[in-house]
């Protein structure tokens, strides 16, 4: 396949089933079109899901797809890479997907850092069963089974994988479609497991759940893009800053007022993951929440490593042979 | 010298009458778990199958890694039976007992027949030690003993003088002591040295203080037995084999599952992915396949139960195939995901060694009460193709045939081993390799007219399209899907349609097949005698010994499960009486009333142990004399 790929050569002929307005269409484009600028031939690229709302995301693509069992597309993919390492494994779950069901199959494909591309689409509800809050929930969210207000403190994504030992790991929005593929296309050439959180808006359960900073308009205010070698400023004008202290690992806000953030704010690391760890955390009224690759620190692949160790070559009937015969045999005649 | 006996040429089984026309022997070791009783026994069943016999083992351990030395849940014991012309069984009642301990023998002496042969580690008999096994008083000094022939023998100070110029340390000695036993037994079955000591050469010879040791007390415990002329008419009564010309290894049902496994890549030229997490008694078979070093076969130490199948289902999509391991409650996790192979029709293999249960049970002790759950432990209409190997060497071929299967009706296979058939050993006719089936799958590669539910007009298997082909590009899943375009369907009649095309894949298993014929016996008469998994060799045993006694008694040992054998219900038919021995409480024979609405009687145990040859020809007299 010569020719240039379009979205369209990655878009199936079965009609989507997400409510309209779902942040999810904007996320399966996007998706699409980094596909298509990546190159690679729909026939080597696979999508992997589990159960929700976002594991519908594999009849959308026109590649080889498998939908799954709820919580276990890790797992799933990971077998899926020991049998074909070649292919370009894509594993698509919600909040619910990946965090709760499927957590622990989460925190061990990132821990063994298997090239897989995992596509956490977080609107921190449960779409699927109508609307009951999820591990990301904001404590006091109302829902059919918490109907006073949830008490649970929720879990962060970024924070999750960075103590997962994740190499890479990123966030987005479905409403940035020029900052979600770059993000994407940073995952994938990243040779391990790879998270993206993607920041999604559920317009039927949980509207509105990212508040501005999903917004086009108030999104430069809430959110700071970190990028490496850069410093971290942020703001329509570009006029708040934020200094990592590194021996409290807390950060604190810098404005113009008192000269040029960018001369002040700290110049951000990708590969610090300390740094990681201090714009992830961040919280509070006023705090921006930080999109971009947060962290990006190349580790041994685990297929790779492994196909060191032990090369797999097919079995021949002359090895089998040599197996049957290890050991103590004897003869008996007649 | 603390040596004492009635009488130095132990004449062992003269007085038995029982067992006097049997060329068979049964031996038993027992001690504490960290005495080397597995490592003794499994040296003593290899010189005997060189030694030209027929051989059943039975490891019997605790569950515990090492319990507090001395007491009686610590005890490993293992036991096995040879001669000839035929074993079945690792044996009723045991020839000779070796016991190492207090323990040892408090836990193992009820399995010694009248009139056999005791030897104990005297230097083991002290108040500690027969206080910690829970006697009151010297257990020796018991007049109950007389009813056996008891050679007492201080085992740990021997090996003491043999090793002391090796210069191993008393730990070191210690741990010798089963060597010594060993060379004891050897002398007494009139066996060569010659394996165990290069054996002991290969095994310890980064720690040449340890090999040294060893090897002094074998050689020791040998010359020991020459000198005394301990039970030197021994060797003369067990036979030889009657088995077939061709060469032979012993094996264990894991062993013989791990080169199965390595037989299936070898005759499909797949990939196979055993994904599995660590389970007593199915650990093994992770161990076993790893040592292939990736050729062939490539394992996953997932991180649980669950990803361990999900994982094997993910790398068959990819084109491998997949297969896991486990026992019962692992199998119990792995359910739902069975469910996603069932309805995406994928090839998988998973393999349950069953436990006692429910829930961790008697982690180290067999029972086949899982065989309801193989067949009906999912949700929803799931049918899966069912495999029960008979023997431990049975697995290689179980193995074999799963794969056949899997890859032929894209369809998820369940072995159900057991923990007596996964650790047993007996001696294996090691196949040529160029007998075995090809198993290469048929991959799709031909985009016209494909949709992934594209059926095989005579298997009824889905056309198998592997990612990476060109032009395939499909979609699959848990959700149904539609016959006519592999499509997401929700509609009611296709549900139907395709519900019955899973059920009607797995009963075409079926064709071509032989039917089942007994295994033993007529093919008519007064009984038949139904077994399936690892009972076969009490079930076979107890019928040869009724039919040499003229009872009119046959044998028949279903092999598949799911589905049920061609011919099955025809041949059963033709006995007055059906009796299903099985360990568990009764569920091969709520099958054959339900399916068969045949008068099946069960025989049931669950003691974690095998059936004995005794209890099953109890039975089976009872319902003749009905």
């Amino acid at each position: 396949m010569n020719q240039q790929l379009t979205a369209k050569d990655f878009t199936t002929d079965q009609e989507v089933r997400w409510c309209p307005g779902c942040g999810d269409y904007a996320i399966v484009n996007a998706v699409r079109k980094t596909l298509a600028s990546i190159g690679t031939a729909p026939s080597d690229v696979a999508f992997v899901s589990g159960i929700g709302c976002a594991a519908r995301f594999p009849y959308y693509i026109d590649s080889y797809g498998f939908h799954t069992v709820h919580g276990r597309a890790p797992a799933v993919a990971s077998g899926l890479k020991l049998a074909n390492p070649e292919l370009d494994v894509w594993v698509v779950g919600g909040d619910g997907d990946f965090l709760s069901i499927g957590g622990n199959h989460l925190f061990h494909a990132l821990r063994r850092n298997i090239d897989l591309n995992l596509l956490l689409l977080n609107n921190a509800i449960y779409g699927l069963t109508k609307g009951q809050y999820s591990p990301t929930s904001k404590p006091g969210t109302r829902s059919p089974s918490t109907p006073v207000g949830s008490v649970d403190r929720p879990a962060d994504a970024v924070l999750f994988a960075l103590g997962a030992g994740a190499r890479f790991i990123a966030r987005s929005a479905d409403t940035l479609p020029n900052h979600l593929p770059e993000v994407l296309t940073r995952a994938h050439a990243h040779k391990g497991a790879s998270l993206v959180e993607i920041l999604q808006n559920c317009i039927v359960y949980n509207d509105g759940v990212w508040g501005g900073l999903a917004d086009k308009t108030t999104t430069q205010e809430l959110s700071i893009r970190v990028q490496h070698g850069e410093p971290l400023v942020y703001g329509k004008d570009m006029d708040k800053g934020l200094v990592i202290d590194f021996t409290s690992g807390n950060v604190s806000l810098i404005s113009d007022a008192d000269g040029p953030v960018a001369d002040r704010a700290t110049v951000y690391d990708e590969t610090s993951w300390v740094m990681a760890n201090a714009v992830a955390r961040m919280a509070g009224d006023n705090v921006p929440t930080a999109i971009g690759v947060i962290y990006c620190d190349p580790a041994d692949e685990y297929i790779s490593s492994l196909n060191d160790r032990v090369p797999y070559q097919p079995m021949q009937k002359s090895d089998l042979k040599d197996l049957l015969f290890a050991g103590g045999t004897w003869d008996r005649e007649d | 010298m603390s040596f004492e006996s009635r009488d130095m040429n132990i004449q062992v089984s003269q007085t038995d009458n029982a067992r006097a026309d049997t060329g068979r022997m049964v031996v038993r070791f027992a001690g504490d778990s960290g005495d080397g009783v597995q490592i003794l026994g499994s040296e003593f069943a290899k010189s005997s199958a060189l030694n030209g016999h027929d051989l059943i083992t039975f490891p019997d351990f605790p569950a515990e890694i090492r319990a507090p030395v001395g007491t009686t849940f610590g005890v490993s014991a293992y036991q096995i039976q040879f001669g000839g012309p035929l074993v079945l069984t690792h044996g009723d009642e045991v020839d000779v007992l070796i016991a190492f301990n207090p323990a040892a023998l408090k836990t193992n002496l009820h399995s010694l027949r009248v009139g056999g042969l005791l030897i104990i580690d005297e230097g083991a008999f002290t108040s500690r030690n027969y206080k910690k096994a829970g006697y009151e008083g010297d257990p020796l000094d018991d007049e109950q003993l007389g009813k056996y022939q008891m050679l007492k023998i201080n085992i740990t100070e021997r090996t003491h003088e043999a090793v002391e110029a090796t210069g191993a340390s008393k730990k070191q000695s210690d741990r010798a002591k089963n060597f010594w036993a060993l060379g004891l037994v050897y002398w007494m079955f009139g066996r060569k040295r010659q394996g165990t000591l290069d054996w002991i050469q290969s095994k310890f010879a980064k720690i040449e203080e340890v090999a040294a040791a060893n090897t002094s007390a074998l050689n020791a415990g040998h010359a020991y037995g020459e000198t005394m002329e301990i039970g030197a008419d021994l060797a003369t009564r067990p036979q030889q084999a009657d088995m077939p010309a061709g060469t032979y290894r012993a094996i264990t049902g894991l062993d013989a599952m791990s080169l199965g496994l390595a037989a299936a890549a070898a005759c499909s030229g797949l990939k196979v992915t055993y994904c599995s997490y660590p389970i007593t008694p199915a650990t093994g078979l992770l161990h076993g396949l790893a040592k292939f070093k990736g050729k062939g076969v490539v394992t996953f130490q997932a991180e649980d139960e669950i990803a361990a199948v999900a994982a094997a289902i993910g790398a068959s999509f990819g084109g491998a195939l997949g297969v896991t391991g486990s026992s019962g409650p692992g199998i119990a996790l792995k359910a739902e995901a069975m469910g996603l192979a069932v309805g995406a029709e994928l090839p998988l293999v998973v393999i349950n060694v069953q436990r006692a249960g429910p829930s961790t049970g008697l982690p180290t002790k067999a029972e086949q009460a899982d065989l309801l759950m193989a067949l009906y432990g999912r949700h929803g209409e799931s049918p899966c193709a069912i495999i029960a190997p008979a023997t431990p060497a049975e697995c290689f071929q179980a193995m074999v045939e799963a794969a056949r299967i899997a890859l032929k009706y894209m369809t998820p296979v369940i072995v159900l081993a057991d923990g007596y058939i996964a650790n047993a050993a007996e001696p294996w006719q090691i196949p040529d390799v160029d007998d075995l089936p090809d198993l290469a799958p048929d991959f799709r590669t031909d985009p016209e007219g494909f949709h992934p539910f594209v059926r095989d007009d005579k298997t009824l298997a889905r056309a198998w399209a592997v990612p990476g082909t060109p032009g395939l590009e499909h979609r699959i899943g848990g959700i149904e899907r539609s016959a006519d375009s592999g499509h997401i369907s929700y509609e009611p009649e296709n549900h139907q349609q395709m519900t019955n095309f899973r059920a009607e894949k797995i009963a075409r298993i079926n064709d071509g097949q032989p039917p089942i014929t007994p295994e033993r016996g007529k093919s008519s008469g007064k009984l038949a005698i139904v077994g399936w998994g690892s009972t076969y060799g009490a079930i076979n045993g107890a019928t040869n010994e009724m039919i040499k006694d003229g009872h009119d008694v046959a044998h028949i040992h279903v092999r598949q499960m799911s589905p049920l054998p061609p011919g099955f219900e025809e041949l059963m038919r033709n006995y007055d009486q059906i009796l299903v021995p099985e360990m568990n409480m009764g569920q091969l024979v709520k099958l054959i009333r339900a399916e068969y609405l045949i008068d099946a009687k069960g025989l049931n145990q669950v003691t974690g142990k095998p059936f004995k040859v005794a209890a099953i020809k109890a039975a089976a007299l009872e319902l003749l004399e009905k």
